[in-house]
């Protein structure tokens, strides 16, 4: 049964990408960015880290193609170099919440009664606060480390997967097919991880692309504002944060670079995000 | 003679799909006299709606006329504009559609939707309008109009709701009305007030009708001409004493013979061209005498959350081989009662008895361990449901035998499935497919041979019929039947058609609002109801061959 | 009428239901701040280089050497009297800091809010009933892309442009130039004030700073409202009911209006609400970059600083503006959706 499915599966996913070039266009460039992530710092130019005073502040040029900065150092290789730290973070942070939320919410939305109304009252409570604000608080409460904004971007996200997972669940739990699986001798446990689960995963899939843009913002701003990371680490909303003293004085390679960083790879993951929703939706919708 | 109010002439229409250009209507010509009610007839994708929508200019934007015209009062209306489409909609020309309360907007009070549509082509005050939105809910005989003019579509049932659709559309006036699909969805019962309401009005007031529907029966009753359409093509025209008693086409044919009336019988649902052969069963040894029924239920009530009683004291017994039908309206609490025998919920108080063992005292979340559990299956309604998306026709077979007997993936899997799919006529190519790649019927025919897969010894059926085609139907009905009487399976047959159950069943249990109203041999409870409820029932029911009584002469 | 007293006892219902998440916000944020690692006296005392006696001294005034429970019902006490702790920072009760910085942030997430509304809602609507035209293309990019950039670039990017550049915007910094006078705070809300006391120079001076940066928290909103505007729309455009309002020949107006936007307005009434607890969150950013005085800034100032009285403060009051725009959202909902009220 396997060997045909995925295999016919794959030519499904050819055949779509090849008339949804956009959504071919994103997948590619998250390829590219994984790329430029795990293999970036070992090909860049010049040594994220290392000053050099005297051009400072220069624009970009052949030389610095994306200028220097106020020490002296290539924005273009400290942009280069930012993107592993960016997308791990966001990376680890979607996955994990991901997993967790699924589990969570598929049982809630199965099972119903006690534990999905606790489990309601807490995701109601998380939701009470502005995202960013709860992050803000956890980081400062956990101390001003890179681990806790993983741990706290991972919390935030958490609510929006455990709905979601409910309500597709939901959705799912009285059609015909898994009533029949119970009358085929599967008990509750059983259909939830062996069927729910499998069918509401793509769906989910989506979310957790385009949740992955949004926590790189999340992650982006929490180090804008100083927290988590610290100075010389490149990361790009530090970036962005040591540049913004200089733009009123016309300086705007600063801000301008890590912006288009951040608002490119938040774009890809979102056009890959809304492709596979188009794709995934009317194949599972027959 | 009269010159036509409507006249199609050679119509075609396409629709552009994701898989490209797609025909919907291919030559397509009827004509309509002033004040005639024309049923047009067919089964899904036969284009009976979209003929429909192509006159009143609404068809979806995916879709073009691309071929001849459509006349209305001489006026060739095809290439109409906006300005014109409007003139033409609610004054000349107005459509009543499938899902009523849909088709209502559900943020605006009935009482203003009317209103709006006696304002758009009237110049009234709005008090003059609501007064007249009064009076037409009146003659749409809603009770306590005064309240309902402020009431939402929410709080009114399905009935009301198409009710408030015929005031809207004959609230201008016009002399063409289309009901695509009228009463699908709506009790038996309340479908033929509704269409008795229906058929008044439009006879009152002269308007031409064009009833769209797939009930031959409904047809034959309330319409002078009825056309059969087919793939989009216009198959047959007449009468419906001759259409239907001497029909001419093939396609017709078949139809009229798939079609269940008060007097067909499961052998005569097919042509015999096509029937599947006749199985030659031999005698059953009768069971031991003193032995328990195979089914025993002793007062079952199961009641909800929120303290409404869904089924209130039901007990039935059932012999094994035997077959029993349970029919009520929507709200009767049969489904209800199909799922607790099948143990998928578990009754609130009383006992089922499965040849002796008590199956209501294990709670139905662990019943699936239950060595009963592969004795009693069950199959659904809606085949686009009922089959998991991501499992192969095999796999989805192969289910229950690996779960409830002890095979392993291997050949006597492969060849215990593969009997399976023979036994119900499906293809073996057809096994390695997802369930999206399949028709109606060839799903509803795995999740038959799913149900039979462990040999089972009762079989219960809700409504495995009612979401497919009439044709479809007779088919898998067919096949019910043999494999009942090869098998010698007890069958409890829940529907809301009652001559699909006279003619399944021999026995037949009447239920309504959760309690049982009357039963008894099926032949003689549809022939002669002791009770008012199941004697209105029985008369609600169009009959191909009934004559058409309330037409003008 | 039946509406009026059905809105305010379902007003009173959600009211009531938004209670339990009111005092788990409370339970929580007491929770962060006392039971995650850290020594929470540390964090209250002078700062991170206070002596071992004065550490002491803060513990048992915290009453940190409680049991947790005592400690809760202390803290719910303190909050309930108002008391929200001390400032390091300003020496002033944060409680007295919050309600003096709080309407610059309202009016400007307000006013952000308002300009998004009028340009999002316009912009979807437009765009769902041209499909596929150039305007719903322009409108469904600049929506792809209006979520993509992050708010403190989108800013500074403004203040290029509309201050270095062409020199329209004034200095970036603070509510109202430093030499200028305010009027006397009847509201708070500096364009109301200026109105109140008729000072047309003033008001003008204000709205020119509060200008770049309402534009930037609104530029950041505007794409998810056209988005989900044009979406409902769409679903509403393609409704049964919508064929039903043509079928009877209801003129365009009425068809748009009255019958599909209506309709597609209530997934917007909803969004609207979630996408004001964005704002308030990126709140922090835009404070930051125009040195707004709000009580994002004020609390980012105190964090930095390892002053945490402000930030419990502030992350308790941003989450019971939450909750009270929730239930005014709800109630508005109800109003708007009679299927709501009867549920």
């Amino acid at each position: 049964m396997s060997l045909t499915a995925t295999s016919s599966g794959l030519r499904h996913t050819m055949w779509v990408l090849r008339g949804n070039p956009v959504t071919a266009i994103a997948g590619a460039a998250a390829i590219l960015l994984a790329l430029v992530a795990i293999f970036g710092p070992m090909l860049v130019p010049y040594d994220p880290v290392a000053s050099d005073v005297p051009r400072a502040l220069q624009p970009p040029s052949a030389l610095h193609w994306a200028g220097t900065d106020q020490l002296g150092r290539d924005v273009f290789s400290r942009l280069i170099v930012a993107t592993r730290l960016d997308l791990a973070i966001a990376v680890t942070a979607v996955s994990v919440s991901f997993v967790i939320g699924a589990v969570i919410g598929s049982l809630c939305g199965y099972v119903g009664g006690k534990l999905d109304r606790a489990v309601g009252r807490f995701v109601d409570v998380l939701m009470a606060f502005p995202l960013f604000v709860l992050a803000m608080a956890m980081v400062a409460a956990l101390g001003n480390r890179v681990e806790n904004i993983v741990i706290a971007t991972a919390i935030i996200n958490l609510p929006f997967y455990i709905r979601f997972a409910r309500a597709e669940v939901n959705i799912r739990r009285n059609l015909g097919w898994v009533e029949a699986a119970r009358a085929c001798g599967d008990g509750h446990v059983s259909v939830v991880l062996r069927f729910l689960l499998p069918n509401v995963l793509p769906a989910m899939a989506v979310q957790m692309s385009l949740n992955l843009g949004w926590a790189i913002l999340n992650a982006a701003g929490l180090s804008f504002i100083g927290l988590g990371v610290k100075p010389p680490t490149p990361e790009w909303g530090i970036m962005v944060a040591e540049g913004a003293r200089f733009i009123s004085t016309g300086r705007w390679w600063l801000v301008s670079f890590p912006g288009l960083a951040l608002m490119l790879a938040v774009l890809c993951f979102n056009l890959l995000g809304d492709g596979l929703r188009d794709i995934l939706d009317p194949r599972m919708r027959t | 003679m009269m010159s036509p109010l409507l006249e199609i002439d050679n119509l075609g229409v396409t629709f552009s799909t994701r898989r490209g250009l797609v025909e919907a209507l291919r030559g397509v010509s009827l004509s309509l006299q002033p004040g005639e009610m024309l049923g047009l007839v067919g089964e899904s994708g036969s284009g009976k709606s979209v003929t429909g929508f192509a006159v009143t200019g609404l068809l979806d934007k995916a879709g073009r006329i691309t071929a001849g015209r459509v006349k209305f009062r001489g006026q060739d209306i095809t290439r109409a504009s906006g300005a014109e489409l409007r003139n033409l909609h609610g004054a000349n020309m107005a459509m009543i559609f499938q899902n009523p309360r849909a088709a209502l907007n559900p943020i605006r009070t009935v009482g203003a939707q009317i209103a709006d549509a006696v304002l758009s082509h009237r110049r009234l005050s709005k008090q003059e309008a609501r007064a007249e939105a009064l009076e037409l809910l009146r003659a749409v005989q809603i009770r306590d109009p005064d309240r309902r003019l402020d009431a939402y579509p929410h709080e009114l049932s399905g009935g009301m709701c198409q009710r408030v659709m015929i005031a809207i559309a004959i609230s201008c006036n016009p002399s063409l009305l289309i009901a695509d699909e009228p009463t699908t969805g709506l009790d038996v019962t309340t479908q033929k007030v509704v269409m008795d309401l229906l058929a008044r009005i439009v006879a009152d007031r002269g308007m031409a009708t064009i009833l769209i529907t797939h009930d031959l029966g409904l047809a034959a009753h309330y319409c002078r001409r009825v056309v059969v359409m087919e793939q989009g093509r216009l198959v047959e025209e007449g009468a419906p004493q001759t259409l239907f008693r001497a029909p001419q086409h093939a396609y017709t044919k078949r139809l009229v013979a798939s079609s269940p009336t008060a007097t067909s019988r499961v052998g005569d649902l097919v042509p015999a061209e096509e029937a599947l052969p006749v199985v030659e069963v031999n005698e059953r040894s009768t069971p031991a005498p003193g032995a328990p029924p195979l089914l025993d239920v002793q007062h079952v009530v199961k009641r909800f959350d929120d303290g409404t009683a869904a089924v209130a004291d039901f007990s039935m017994t059932m012999a094994a081989g035997e077959s029993v039908g349970l029919v009520g309206e929507s709200g009767s609490g049969k489904s209800t009662t199909a799922r607790m025998i099948c143990r998928l919920i578990d009754p609130s108080a009383g006992d089922i008895l499965f040849d002796g063992y008590s199956i209501a005292k294990l709670p139905a979340r662990d019943f699936h361990r239950s060595p009963l559990r592969k004795e009693i299956q069950i199959v659904f309604q809606d085949p686009h449901e009922s089959l998991n998306p991501r499992f192969t026709a095999f796999d989805c077979i192969a289910h229950p035998l690996l779960r409830l007997t002890g095979l392993r993936h291997g050949d006597a899997l492969r060849s215990r499935v593969e009997e399976c799919a023979d036994r119900v006529g499906l293809p073996r190519e057809l096994l390695s497919r997802f369930p999206h790649q399949l028709s109606g019927g060839q799903k509803a025919r795995i999740g038959i041979a799913r149900a039979i897969a462990c040999r089972p010894r009762l079989l219960v059926l809700d409504e495995p019929t009612a979401a497919l085609d009439v044709s479809v139907q007779a088919v898998v009905l067919q096949l019910l039947d043999r494999l009942r009487r090869e098998d010698n399976l007890a069958f409890l047959f829940v529907s809301h058609d009652l001559n699909v159950v006279r003619m399944m069943c021999s026995r037949t249990i009447v239920l309504r609002a959760g309690g049982i109203v009357e039963q008894g041999e099926s032949l003689a409870l549809f022939a002669n109801p002791q009770t008012d409820y199941t004697r209105e029932l029985v008369e609600a029911i169009p009959h191909i061959g009934s004559p058409a009584s309330l037409l003008p002469a | 009428m039946g509406t009026i007293g059905a809105t305010l006892i379902r007003a009173g219902r959600r009211f009531l239901s938004s209670l339990p998440a009111l005092f788990g916000v409370l339970v929580f944020t007491f929770l962060l701040m006392r039971v995650l690692p850290g020594d929470p006296a540390v964090f209250f005392a002078s700062g991170p280089s206070a002596g071992k006696e004065e550490i002491e001294v803060v513990r048992k005034q915290l009453g940190l050497d409680r049991s947790l429970p005592e400690q809760l019902g202390i803290y719910l006490y303190d909050v309930g009297r108002g008391n929200l702790g001390r400032s390091m920072m300003t020496g002033q009760p944060v409680a007295k800091d919050l309600q003096q910085r709080l309407p610059a942030s309202l009016e400007l997430t307000l006013t952000a809010l308002v300009i998004a509304l009028i340009a999002a809602v316009p912009l979807g609507v437009l765009a769902a009933l041209r499909p596929n035209s150039l305007i719903d293309h322009g409108v469904r990019l600049f929506c792809s892309l209006g979520v993509c950039v992050p708010t403190f670039v989108s800013g500074l990017l403004l203040i290029y442009v509309f201050y270095y550049l062409l020199g329209l915007a004034p200095d970036p910094t603070g509510r109202i130039d430093v030499f200028a006078s305010v009027p006397p705070a009847r509201t708070g809300f500096l364009m109301v004030d200026f109105l109140l006391a008729g000072d047309v120079e003033g008001w003008w001076a204000a709205a020119r700073q509060l200008t770049l940066p309402a534009f930037t928290m609104a530029l950041f909103v505007i794409a998810p409202l056209a988005r989900i505007t044009r979406a409902s729309m769409l679903v509403s455009l393609g409704s049964d009911f919508v064929r039903t309002a043509r079928s009877i020949g209801l003129s365009r107006w009425q068809i748009v209006v009255t019958y599909a936007l209506r309709n597609a307005i209530l997934p917007v009434i909803t969004i609207a609400g979630i996408v004001f607890s964005t704002m308030l969150g990126a709140n922090v950013l835009v404070e930051k970059v125009f040195s707004w005085p709000g009580v994002a800034s004020y609390a980012l100032d105190a964090l930095l600083v390892s002053d945490y009285a402000p930030v419990q403060g502030f992350v308790l009051l941003m989450a019971s503006i939450f909750v009270a725009v929730n239930l005014l959202v709800d109630v508005l909902y109800g109003i708007a959706d009679p299927r709501a009220t009867a549920a």
